[in-house]
């Protein structure tokens, strides 16, 4: 099966044609959006970070700012920096360049304060998005297609609709050779031993031991067991009877292929297959690093409703139960309550996703992107 | 018609209900072509799990085609599945 995207220099594939215009600091985020609302066909994407981390933090900061900028949902990327800031654009130009991806950069400081800067970037910006209408579609298999799998806001029909049909969806794009990652590390407690045997070898099986292990002990760090009163009274009055049963409910939403490779927050995975990011549980910052690992579509489900969307790529919604699908309409792109309906079952379901995925894949809009959101934030401990 | 009950993969020996069901209704699920009727022994609220089949003492109980647990009794097909008569293979918090 294939898509019509966009083949990049950088040698990645793209389902969008983004012009992008990111902030390389929360300082001069407000004016990478004066100047993104100047030029129609671009995206902003506002952030918190660019300065203040040390580190391995500032290593993941910067590799996720690189997993936008050069994303394949993105034809070329303005900058627009400060200064000062601990993620000076050279950071980030010296691997652009590199890769091929098309960028340019304006200063705030260097540009004439923010007049002088939203003039510079307007210009630049204009003509990047010239060029980027010069770049025509091309016949991409869908073996080069990276889907993320999201919950968020979950309910009691979560693990029963959703995420099993997402699931499904999952399975058939990587039957299709292609990729899907899921994450959410505090998710899979209690069914680590379930995931690492369905590990590619015994160094993966590993990697999915490491990560729960650290995630429990960072809870712990903080004084909080989350592995101890798990389920929850609350979950067994539900009907849950085991932490395995409660994790594999939010697990299933990546299917039920071979684990293939575990990587870090916004790394880029190697392997083709089912990948597990380690990241976390919420929402918007997890969306961010699975577009930085490369994901061209995110699939989410929710149970109690979300509205956001990302400001490279569409975020496909799917609700769990029907009385959700009749509040949040407007926001949701398939409804998996029709299961509970009796309309529907997972595998029709299923399918329904994986179209939804092809034809966003295609340049059909989710309802995310349609209604404007471009949700967006990345995940760092600040540690000065 | 609204199904009672869902089946998640092939390979599980629980069904999950839908609805409040109470004991003597009969309970069809099916996935993929495998089809399971079942007669409850008991009322199972909704969100809870019944056994499609007898699950021996120690047996494992199957969701989502992986073990969720060891039975704990031997729980005969319609039966109400849970920690009264399963355990976690991981250790159980709460108790």
């Amino acid at each position: 099966m294939e898509f019509q995207g966009y083949r990049r220099k950088s040698g990645k594939v793209g389902i969008r044609n983004h012009v992008l215009v990111f902030p390389t600091v929360v300082c001069s985020a407000e004016v990478a959006r004066m100047i993104s609302e100047k030029v129609p066909g671009t995206v902003y994407a506002i952030h918190g970070g660019g300065c203040g981390h040390v580190g391995e933090e500032k290593d993941k900061v910067i590799r996720t700012m690189l997993g936008i900028c050069a994303h394949g949902n993105v034809a070329s990327v303005l900058l627009v920096a400060n200064g000062c800031e601990v993620v000076q654009p050279e950071l980030l130009t010296v691997e652009l360049e590199k890769m091929g991806q098309p960028y340019d950069v304006v200063s705030v400081q260097e540009d004439g304060g923010t007049p002088g800067c939203i003039e510079k970037g307007t210009k630049i910006a204009a003509k990047m998005v010239e060029e980027a209408a010069k770049i025509k579609k091309e016949s991409i298999p869908l073996s080069e297609l990276i889907l993320g799998c999201e919950c968020g806001g979950s309910d009691a029909f979560s693990g029963l609709t959703a995420n099993p049909s997402l699931g499904i969806a999952a399975d058939k794009v990587i039957a299709e050779g292609g990729t899907a990652i899921f994450s959410e590390t505090t998710e899979m407690l209690g069914c680590e031993h379930v995931l690492a045997r369905r590990a590619l070898n015994e160094s993966v099986a590993k990697d999915i031991y490491r990560i729960i292990e650290a995630a429990e002990s960072r809870a712990m760090t903080g004084g909080v067991d989350i592995r101890g009163a798990q389920p929850s009274p609350g979950n067994i009055k539900g009907g849950l009877s085991s932490i395995e049963e409660k994790s594999l409910g939010c697990i299933r939403k990546g299917g039920n292929t071979t684990i293939t490779q575990v990587v870090s927050y916004a790394e880029q995975p190697v392997q083709k297959g089912l990948i597990i990011m380690d990241a976390t549980a919420a929402d918007v910052m997890n969306d961010t690093g699975l577009l930085a690992s490369g994901c061209h579509v995110i699939v989410f489900t929710t149970g109690r409703g979300t509205p956001v969307g990302s400001p490279i790529a569409p975020i496909i919604k799917v609700s769990t139960n029907s009385v959700l699908y009749g509040k949040m309409k407007p926001n949701i792109d398939v409804n998996a309550g029709s299961i509970v309906d009796g309309e529907g079952t997972l595998e029709t379901v299923g399918q329904e996703i994986f179209e939804k995925v092809v034809a966003c894949a295609n340049g059909e809009q989710s309802k995310a992107e349609a209604l404007g959101h471009r949700e967006f934030d990345i995940h760092f401990d600040m540690l000065v | 018609m609204k199904p009672k009950a869902i089946l998640i993969d092939t390979k599980d020996n629980v069904a999950t209900a839908f609805q409040d069901l109470a004991k003597g209704d009969s309970v069809t699920v099916s996935l993929e072509g495998r089809e399971a009727t079942t007669t409850l022994a008991q009322d199972i609220p909704f969100g809870h799990k019944f056994a499609l089949s007898p699950i021996g003492l120690h047996q494992p109980v199957i969701k989502y085609g992986e073990a969720i647990g060891l039975a704990t009794d031997s729980i005969g097909a319609g039966q109400h599945v849970h920690v009264h008569n399963m355990e976690s293979q991981k250790g159980r918090g709460d108790k």
